[in-house]
């Protein structure tokens, strides 16, 4: 069996268009596991499971401990040979988790997924973006996360039937205790579907210098204002919806504008992907300008306010 | 308080070059160094035991030169060292194995504390693996950590919230890049370190059973970034002029 799991929905359905695919090939029958939304399991059948498993648990939220225990009562009772998992950081904890418990190898971040010389074959991207390893599993169970957005959902099919079995489970209790769940304060910004992306970086000295970028960002079409990492979690002056990075936002706008950013290998890790690449910095030696198509070498303080004029000018 | 870090050697990812004709990575002569957030861990720990005392043991699993980094760390104020050799067929399986068995051979110890991921390949398996080989609670993405006589209290970071957790002894927890800085050893604390031992453990030694990898990396591709590296740096205004002209001129002005 290919057995699918996330806690969030949208990535459930982009999971089962590669399950589905996996198991056409395998002949195999894909499993959708949800824990505690019976709610989604009609939906789960029509975009490509042949069964969802709907479990019923008293352990509603999250901890992977608890989580990983479930999946493996699953995992006892339907053989499965490969589980894909969604890359969220709870996905992620759980993944390696699962993989320890059932001694099974574990690939993370997957962006290609496949059978080749009869193996399940993965593709990631490793060394902070500069390459890509090519992985294969040596035996079953094969566990693979894979982040959103790699793949897009199948096609709604209402014609596609299976089988929706609620089971109750409780996983193995651990003492650690949530004690609190607090939303991040989030400016509703989606870097990651921008067309361009005005990006600030350290060379700003304060907070209410940002404005600068924001200008600029304001003249452009499609635009959203990014950032690299100091300034939202370090400074804390953009919330973590503007960060772009390894740990932050994959974007691959057309146009990438960054001002006042270094270049270290996490940052440009988040947004090589981009069309052209624009690079402001008053340091000529500044990293980022080996990853840009074209830079200004100076004070961004000075440069971006004529850049957002000559923009202006330009577009009319 | 007995407080254990896992450390790793990695290539100093910002160095690494592509190959232009066998597109492949150059890792040969690439500097080596501890990987970034492993070093917030083991800062964590540092600050642990300065309130609670106790003892630092840092285990990697590594080639031989891995020594020489793991000074660093004893510099930085780890106690002890323990390095096992990396065998040659080696995946996250492997390796999360050798460091829990490690782990079981020290003995007993109230905290683990990893990185987040590796910066080389940013995975963040090994963590949540030993803590589910040892079967104990995972505190992953830890950008604070109280610690208290009888347990241990975390803000995780999730991006889009932050989950407040608690959690009695023993417990692994993996810290981000965010939640400290890592101290500079002092010339005091390089020359003091000399006498610090690291203790080299064999394969056999810290598990019984054979260990075969489960994954194996068949190829490693590179990703060559070519830009065009038009930079403008003389007149200011000149410069402005020619760049909004080429940006509309390759169309993503619009």
């Amino acid at each position: 069996m290919v057995l699918v799991y996330s806690d969030d929905k949208k990535l459930t359905l982009e999971l089962l268009n590669k399950a589905s695919e996996l198991g056409k090939e395998l002949h195999r029958k894909v499993i959708a596991v949800t824990i505690g939304h019976e709610e989604y399991s009609t939906e789960y059948l029509e975009y490509g499971a042949d069964m969802v498993i709907v479990v019923e648990t008293s352990q509603h939220q999250f901890k992977a401990e608890e989580y990983t225990s479930i999946l493996e009562n699953i995992m006892k009772e339907h053989q499965n040979e490969i589980v894909l998992i969604g890359s969220n950081k709870n996905g992620k904890e759980l993944a390696a988790r699962l993989a320890a418990k059932l001694n099974a190898g574990c690939v993370m971040d997957c962006t290609k997924v496949y059978i080749h010389d009869k193996k399940l074959t993965t593709e990631r991207i490793v060394y902070s973006g500069n390459a890509i390893a090519v992985e294969q599993f040596t035996s079953p169970p094969q566990i693979v996360t894979i982040p959103s957005k790699v793949l897009d959902p199948l096609p709604k099919n209402p014609h596609h039937k299976g089988e929706i079995i609620k089971k109750k489970i409780d996983g193995e209790h651990f003492p650690s205790k949530i004690l609190n769940i607090k939303e991040m304060k989030s400016e509703g910004v989606n870097v990651e579907d921008a067309q361009i992306i005005v990006s600030c970086g350290r060379g700003f000295k304060k907070k209410e210098d940002i404005k600068l970028v924001n200008e600029l960002a304001a003249i452009l079409k499609g635009r959203t204002v990014g950032c690299s990492r100091p300034i939202a979690a370090d400074f804390k002056w953009l919330s973590e919806d503007h960060w772009i990075g390894l740990s932050g936002h994959k974007v691959k706008p057309k146009l990438y504008i960054a001002c006042g950013i270094s270049g270290q290998i996490q940052h440009i890790a988040g947004m090589r992907d981009s069309g052209v690449i624009v690079a402001i910095n008053k340091d000529p030696e500044a990293l980022i300008f080996k990853s840009a198509d074209y830079g200004i070498v100076g004070d961004l303080y000075e440069v971006l306010p004529k850049l957002t004029n000559a923009i202006k000018g330009k577009l009319g | 308080m007995n407080i254990i870090v896992c450390a790793k050697q990695v290539v100093d990812v910002a160095e690494i070059k592509i190959d232009s004709s066998t597109k492949k990575p150059i890792l040969a002569g690439v500097p080596q160094k501890i990987s970034d957030m492993d070093k917030n861990a083991l800062e964590e720990a540092i600050k642990i035991k300065e309130k609670n005392g106790g003892k630092i043991t840092v285990v990697t699993v590594g080639s031989p030169d891995a020594k020489e980094r793991m000074k660093e760390l004893l510099a930085m104020g780890a106690d002890e060292g323990i390095l096992i050799p990396v065998p040659d067929q080696a995946d996250y399986h492997v390796v999360a194995h050798l460091l829990a068995g490690a782990i079981r051979k020290m003995g007993a110890y109230d905290i683990i504390l990893c990185g987040e991921a590796s910066i080389d390949m940013f995975s963040g398996q090994i963590g949540p693996q030993i803590a589910g080989l040892l079967n104990i609670p995972q505190i992953t993405y830890a950008q604070t950590l109280t610690v208290e006589h009888n347990k241990v209290t975390s803000e995780r970071n999730l991006a889009e919230k932050v989950v407040t957790i608690e959690s009695p002894f023993p417990m692994l927890i993996t810290m981000t890049k965010e939640s400290n800085q890592p101290r500079l050893p002092s010339l005091m604390a390089i020359l003091a370190s000399s006498n610090k031992p690291i203790h080299e453990w064999s394969v056999d030694s810290v598990i019984t059973e054979g260990l075969t990898p489960k994954v194996k990396t068949i190829d490693i591709k590179g990703i060559s970034m070519q830009r065009k590296n038009i930079i403008y740096q003389d007149d200011l205004d000149q410069s402005v002029g020619q760049l909004v002209d080429e940006l509309a001129k390759v169309g993503v002005l619009r």
